[in-house]
């Protein structure tokens, strides 16, 4: 009988056995849980960051580089500060601020390396290095900052900041995290996906203290980083600062072009700011500071802000009147029959040079006119879609009431209105050429950007074609890499020599006409044309476009100086100083210079509720100055309301 | 006997080959550990040689003297030896320490099966009863009194070898009744507990045929009852003040693990990430990351199983759990064919001995036993155990190639 026990301690061993590898089967086989676990225990991935591409100007300067920047860390468990004092000293520390460090990091970990100074700059940190020999337990990290060597472009180059919550979660492919940094605006945002590079990554081991222990697989699995690919400009860093000092105290753009290539060699949008502001540690102050000034300097006013073109749409309509042969160079229109007044005084007497040259409204009434009714309908209702449609196909060749596709973010299409826009306004058939008559000098439904009158100018100096503007003419090696579209070229369909009637107004306009005093550069004959943007809320701002010198155009440029008043004077001054920099390389009108530097359009700025204290520094030598109108005229609505508010003010020998 | 030195080459392979690898997986002691455990190993082949050539009289001779020496040495150790982790249980010669608790566990096996074979002793009879648990209880106080609780469980297992020389099958009930109460207090509420016993006792009552129901038998079932109730009540001041804490913490792990994943269930956590993340066939020889890096504590000593079902997967566990179970069925099946008492009764302790330490060990690594502080026989790094284990088994061997001389010749 006992001796059957032996079966049953079998049994026993038996059983346990079984009854552990069935716990086993479930560990191993069954339950993939561990196997997560233990990946996220031991290896861990770390993201290397690449350097992102840097931004060159066209001449090779530097608008955009990475500094290098140190950060410091600390490993509590390894210190040995010999004298404490000498350290804080060093790191120009107060005891306190160094204690607070200390225990921060302890508190997070004794093995671990916390942060203990960020961003320090080479000067500082090579500074401290020597030094640092003589303590243990410190130990640095490379990073970069974006850095600004220009202090210009802010607007159109954007900034880098921590994505946000938002984009965290939209993005397509998960290749963002929390904590990266992202392009957020201009440049920045639109060359994102080259200017990044590529992450590397690498596995790493690490044991139960979260310490580094090695490379996973020997690094079977890791990926090197790709540095950003930089970007090579069209952009002349030397007009843009001097376009950039013209425009202070100014709310508008200048933006120029290369109308050989649509390259743009300036785009200022005023008032704007120093991009190192947006660069690192500093970033939530600034911005936030910038995010309430009432200018908005945030805005890239270029392609963000909308203007109606005012007389300098006149150009567009004689180049398209021209073409359609509803008007000859040599035809004489008089005042008479127009509801709109005019400065020229020359009234029958101007042919189509002429009336440009003199900005003579009644003519362009005329044109509009002729151009409307261009067509075998008699039905003038009827004439005039028939007429409108055909001039909103000819005029959207300009890049008109469209975006143009320059290569920044938030570009706004503007507005141009066709036949289907007033039907919807007013009936079909309901309305005619006298009820769309404003569109003739700019005025009416239309609105456009600052980059697209220099694209018009860029149209003129070109006698008929254009490169869709861009800011880039080069990834990662100049001259290559860029979407072809900024190569191909469009033409506006309008006939080579009808431009010459053009430039021989604009120039006529500019040494003898609207602009004389202001824009007339001796050796360099300048082709421009001024106009008025009518506004309700406060003073009309000024318009200027202009492309130089007359054969062979190396610069096409648009001006808007925001309630800069009637006429095209004070944008007009700005585009000549800006081109005579950019031909000669220098400004010989220093008289002028001086001027438009100090003269002040900064509207008055109404804040809502309590007056706080003003963001904006204005210059002292300004205050004497009368900056801010106190009546605005009432403006009557609608148009045309410049003949009407014109006529309150004292002629003037320049019209419009 | 050929065929006996075959299975032992066998053995001792096995272990070999699949132990010194185990060691190297400890990649910062490499150098340290696993060249001691060669030198273990070492030392070990010598001691067996020595063993298989002392005449197999002199462990039946010198049972008692050898069980008075350890005991003396327990005692030793109390007074002169080092302290590590808290347990007063180590001489430390040199870089080398030896634990004498290791071979109280052979001396104890040794002079229990000396004393059974004496002729006349019979295990139903108290008096005899009293005596093994003497034997068995002398060298557990002492080892309780250097603070190695874990070791001295071990002691239950001669329980095993008791029951097979006829000890009555009461006890080994009384004592798995015991446990499972104790397991079923920490997990039930105890109110359903109580309710649950006396419904249990009634219902035994009334099941008890009439002309049974004798006053003897009612006084039985009442007193268990009773006793069991005892138990339940007992076992919050038993945890409580008689354990220490981190004895109580391990059993409230074992009840529930993730209670504390950081603290006390860490071990038991991240032994059961290193096996479950090993999968079927594991990650290969020297590529397990949660051991090698250090997440399981003690990987080396008594968490070697976690190297094993990590870098080996269930293939492995499963071989190495089976050559335990084939190993202790082979012991067992041995002992059976000795002639005299004196081997069977050694031949049981030894298994039981091995069955113990396998089931504590491998078991609190896969969370199913309390984390208790015992190697696992031949695989975990150590001299002490690595002596204790050969020499408990090669003594047994020794003993039965006499059997199978006489058997022979």
């Amino acid at each position: 009988m006992i001796e059957n026990r032996k079966y049953i301690v079998i049994g026993v061993f038996c059983l346990v056995g079984l009854v552990y590898l069935a716990r086993l089967f479930y560990l191993q086989i069954l339950d993939d849980s561990y196997s997560l676990e233990s990946s996220s225990n031991s290896i861990k991935r770390v993201i290397e960051i690449p350097y992102r591409g840097q931004i060159y100007d066209r001449n090779g300067k530097f608008i955009v580089y990475n500094t290098p920047v140190y950060d410091l860390y600390v490993t509590p468990k390894k210190v040995q500060i010999p004298d404490t004092a000498a350290f804080c000293r060093l790191m120009e520390l107060e005891r306190s601020e160094f204690d607070s460090i200390m225990n921060n990091a302890k508190s997070y970990s004794y093995v671990k390396p916390s942060l203990f100074l960020r961003q320090l700059s080479k000067e500082d940190f090579a500074r401290i290095q020597d030094a640092l020999v003589d303590y243990r337990g410190f130990e640095h990290v490379t990073s970069s900052m974006r850095t600004y060597p220009a202090h210009t472009l802010a607007n159109a180059l954007g900034y880098v900041s921590e994505i946000s919550k938002k984009q965290l979660d939209e993005q397509e492919t998960p290749y963002y995290r929390q904590g990266d940094y992202i392009g957020r605006s201009g440049l920045e945002q639109q060359y994102e996906a080259v200017l990044r590079g590529q992450r590397g990554v690498k596995f790493v081991m690490q044991n139960v203290h979260q310490v580094v222990k090695g490379s996973w697989k020997n690094g079977a699995f890791d990926s090197l980083a790709v540095a950003g690919k930089n970007l090579y400009t069209g952009i002349d860093v030397e007009i843009q600062q001097y376009a950039d000092t013209l425009m202070q105290n100014k709310v508008g753009s200048v933006v120029a072009i290369e109308p050989s290539t649509g390259q743009i060699l300036a785009m200022v949008s005023a008032p704007t700011y120093d991009p190192n502001a947006l660069s690192s540690r500093f970033f939530s102050k600034s911005y936030s500071k910038l995010a309430k000034n009432p200018y908005k300097p945030l805005i890239n006013r270029p392609v963000m802000a909308s203007y109606r073109p005012g007389s300098t749409f006149k150009l567009i309509q004689a180049m398209v009147a021209l073409q359609d042969g509803a008007v000859a160079p040599s035809s004489i229109f008089s005042h008479a029959g127009s509801p709109m007044k005019c400065h020229c005084n020359r009234s029958g007497r101007l042919n189509l040079a002429g009336a440009v040259q003199y900005s003579c409204n009644p003519y362009f009434y005329h044109v509009f006119r002729r151009l409307l009714y261009n067509n075998n309908e008699r039905n003038t209702f009827k004439a005039s879609a028939m007429g409108l449609h055909h001039w909103h196909d000819m005029v959207s060749k300009f890049g008109i009431g469209q975006k143009l596709g320059v290569d920044l973010p938030g570009e706004l299409k503007g507005s141009l209105p066709d036949a289907d826009y007033y039907n919807r306004m007013y009936g079909e058939n309901h309305w005619k050429f006298s009820t769309v008559y404003s569109l003739s000098i700019g005025e009416g439904e239309l609105l456009i950007n600052p980059l697209k009158m220099a694209n018009v100018a860029a149209i003129v100096a070109n006698r008929g074609w254009f490169y869709t503007p861009h800011l880039v003419s080069g990834i990662g090696k100049p001259g290559e890499g860029i979407d072809p579209k900024y190569l191909e070229k469009h033409d506006v369909g309008i006939d080579p020599h009808h431009f010459e009637v053009l430039a021989e107004g604009m120039q006529g306009a500019v040494e003898h006409g609207t602009t004389t005093m202001a824009a007339n550069i001796p050796g360099i004959t300048i082709c421009g044309k001024t106009g008025t943007s009518q506004n309700k809320k406060g003073k009309d701002h000024s318009i200027f476009v202009a492309f130089a010198p007359r054969e062979n155009p190396k610069i096409a440029i648009a001006v808007f100086v925001e309630n800069a008043g009637w006429g095209g004077i004070a944008a007009a001054s700005v585009a000549s100083l800006v081109i005579e920099k950019y031909i000669k390389r220098r400004v010989d009108n220093h008289a002028l210079d001086k001027k438009v530097k100090e003269s002040n359009y900064l509207p008055a700025v109404t804040l809502p509720k309590k007056p706080a204290p003003k963001k904006y520094e204005m210059p002292k030598d300004s205050a004497a100055k009368p900056l801010i109108v106190k009546t605005i005229p009432q403006l009557p609505t609608p148009v045309p309301v410049e003949t009407k508010s014109l006529a309150s003010r004292p002629a003037t020998t320049n019209g419009n | 006997m050929l065929y006996i030195a075959c299975v032992l080459m066998g053995w001792l392979n096995v272990y070999a080959a699949v132990y010194s690898p185990e060691s190297q997986t400890n990649l910062f002691d490499m150098s340290t550990n696993a060249g001691k455990q060669l030198m273990w190993i070492g030392t070990t082949v010598l001691l067996i040689i020595a063993i298989l050539v002392i005449n197999y009289r002199f462990w039946d001779t010198f049972a008692f003297v050898i069980y008075g020496a350890t005991i003396l040495a327990l005692l030793l150790v109390l007074v002169a030896g080092s302290n590590i982790n808290g347990s007063r249980s180590w001489f430390k010669i040199g870089a080398f320490s030896i634990q004498p608790a290791e071979f109280a566990k052979l001396a104890t096996a040794l002079a229990l099966a000396r004393y059974i074979d004496y002729p006349n002793v019979n295990l139903t009879k108290l008096k005899d009863q009293l005596w093994c648990a003497g034997i068995i209880a002398l060298p557990a106080v002492l080892i309780i009194a250097s603070n190695e609780t874990g070791s001295m469980l071990v002691f239950a297992s001669f329980i095993i070898m008791l029951y097979r020389e006829g000890l009555p099958g009461v006890y080994p009930l009384i004592a798995i009744v015991i446990v499972t109460l104790f397991i079923l207090t920490l997990i039930v509420p105890k109110l359903f507990l109580f309710a649950g016993i006396v419904a249990l006792g009634l219902l035994v009552f009334f099941l008890t045929p009439r002309y049974q129901r004798s006053f003897q038998n009612v006084m039985v079932i009442g007193i268990t009852a009773v006793s069991m109730i005892a138990i339940v009540a007992g076992v919050d001041f038993f945890v409580n003040s008689v354990l220490q804490k981190h004895q109580q913490n391990r059993i409230k792990v074992l009840i529930n693990p993730a209670a504390d994943p950081l603290g006390a269930g860490w071990n038991v956590t991240q032994a059961k990430i290193a096996i479950g993340s090993g999968r079927l066939q594991g990650k290969g020889f020297l590529e397990g990351t949660q051991t090698k890096l250090d997440f399981v504590p003690e990987q080396s000593t008594d968490f070697i199983f976690c190297t094993i079902g990590e870098e080996h997967g269930f293939i492995g566990s499963l071989i190495v759990v089976s050559l335990f179970v084939v190993l202790l069925c082979r012991i067992v099946l041995l002992a059976e064919k000795q002639r005299t008492r004196f081997a069977r009764v050694y031949g049981y302790s030894v298994a039981g001995i091995i069955f113990f330490h396998l089931m504590i060990n491998v078991g609190m690594t896969i969370g199913l036993m309390p984390v208790i502080g015992i190697p696992l026989p031949f695989f975990s790094y150590g001299g002490s155990s690595l002596w204790s284990f050969s020499i408990l088994l090669f003594i047994f061997l020794k003993l039965d190639s006499r059997r199978v001389g006489m058997f022979t010749r």
